[in-house]
């Protein structure tokens, strides 16, 4: 096996010059090096992000950005969901090195899917500043997921909810990913985002259950409806099928009481 | 690229996304770090950077340039244990040793962040570390008298001066 290039950005601008489709970026390296001493990945060329100056939580008022190699633990003291779901991620170690950018960009794992944060960031309706093919763009979080892989994330922002909820299947180990999460959010001017991780390839909102945001029995038996569940060694489809109702109505119930 | 490891400073040439975890054992020789899963899921190669504990097996070792790495051997000698390795001496906290040094240099890592007694909390600090022994009891009791200051100050198993000359150690400060 020949060792890959190996980029290494000094400053932001430059990772930005030096991305292109294809390349591996390695964040924290949580996902990516374990990948790599199997030799299941075999890059020709990795970006190491280490020492790109793209680390960072500062706040506008209201508003909230993370760089992308912003350690999850640094997350663990944001409003809910933020903050609780990122004390949800993996251990204390892998929380220090593993990054949001590589939580959020993670592709779908061998066995389940991956990305803890992304329901939360949903929720809390964040956009994503991020560059690659037709230069740098800012889009919901929503749209970023889809073409996440084509592009280098530099931050994630939003604007602090006014109330937040965070209610997890609990994990059957500490190095688990998320089996199922649920997210809510009241936003400054009263709307509820609902989102989950863990259902399939990636994080999804849950439009059906947000219209009944008010009334946690009603969103629930909605819930399902807008999703397709991943079948995984995790946890069933029809497990995760029975399991939903119950966290988004948990969730609400949640957010209600804060 | 330069690393300070146990306080000694050392030059690499390694290809940039080599895990550090390689570089400790087969480049320096310096053998606490364990190769278990080497998918940052069993916690047996965790080393302290800059203090703070750290996965050797997930790092790669171009993110480290300027570090200072801290392996088991670099916590005390055995004339001069550390506390928590004193606790895990008085408490029987070892049996076949495999996880045993991940589990002090973590355990470290929440004495220095402050961390208490109580059971659930050392139970969370320790949560990515998986001992196949199962003395998983014995190791938070060692834990919870050190972080309780209950170690006992005779340390009468220690090497005494006049006893033969103590094992060399690889990479441990002179």
């Amino acid at each position: 096996m020949t060792a890959p290039d190996v980029l290494q950005p000094s400053t932001p601008e430059e990772a930005v010059l030096l991305f292109e489709e294809g390349v591996t970026v390695i964040g924290g390296g949580t996902i990516v090096v374990p990948e790599l001493t199997s030799g299941r990945l075999r890059p020709k060329k990795a970006m190491l992000l280490t020492g790109a100056g793209l680390a960072g939580i500062s706040r506008d008022g209201p508003r909230i950005t993370i760089g992308a190699t912003t350690p999850v633990s640094e997350l663990e003291s944001l409003p809910a969901p933020i903050g609780p779901c990122a004390a949800n991620v993996a251990d204390t170690e892998i929380r220090a090195q593993g990054t949001v950018g590589g939580n959020l960009c993670a592709g779908e794992g061998l066995e389940s899917p991956r990305g803890d944060l992304q329901a939360a960031l949903l929720a809390v309706g964040a956009t994503v500043r991020s560059a690659g093919a037709g230069g740098e763009t800012t889009e919901p979080l929503e749209d970023f997921l889809q073409h996440r892989k084509d592009r280098l994330l530099l931050d994630v922002s939003f604007e602090e909810p006014s109330a937040g909820a965070f209610a997890p299947l609990i994990r059957p180990h500490t190095h688990d990913y998320t089996a199922l999460a649920v997210s809510a959010a009241r936003a400054a001017d009263g709307t509820v985002r609902l989102a989950a991780s863990g259902v399939a390839g990636y994080a999804v909102r849950l439009p059906g259950a947000e219209a009944k945001a008010s009334d946690p029995e009603g969103a629930a038996e909605v819930a399902t409806a807008d999703v397709t569940f991943a079948d995984d060694a995790l946890a069933s489809a029809w497990y995760r099928n029975r399991t939903l109702p119950v966290l988004v109505r948990r969730a609400l119930t949640q957010l209600q009481e804060v | 690229m330069k690393l300070t490891v146990n306080g000694v400073e050392r030059s690499f040439e390694t290809p940039p996304l080599t895990p550090l975890l390689r570089v400790l054992r087969e480049e320096l020789g310096i053998t606490s770090p364990k190769a278990g899963c080497q998918q940052g899921g069993c916690g047996s190669c965790t080393i302290l950077v800059d203090g703070a504990p750290r996965r050797a097996c997930l790092l790669p070792v171009a993110a480290l340039d300027g570090a200072e790495i801290t392996t088991l051997e670099g916590l005390g000698s055995p004339e001069a244990l550390s506390p928590i390795q004193t606790a895990f001496h008085e408490h029987y906290a070892a049996q076949c040793g495999f996880c045993t040094s991940g589990m002090v240099l973590a355990a470290h890592g929440y004495l220095e962040g402050g961390g208490t007694p109580e059971r659930e909390s050392i139970q969370m600090a320790l949560a990515g570390h998986v001992c196949r022994c199962t003395g998983y009891v014995k190791i938070i009791d060692a834990v919870a008298a050190a972080a309780g200051g209950e170690i006992q100050a005779t340390q009468r198993w220690l090497p005494q001066p006049g006893d033969e000359a103590p094992v060399e150690i690889p990479g441990a400060p002179a």
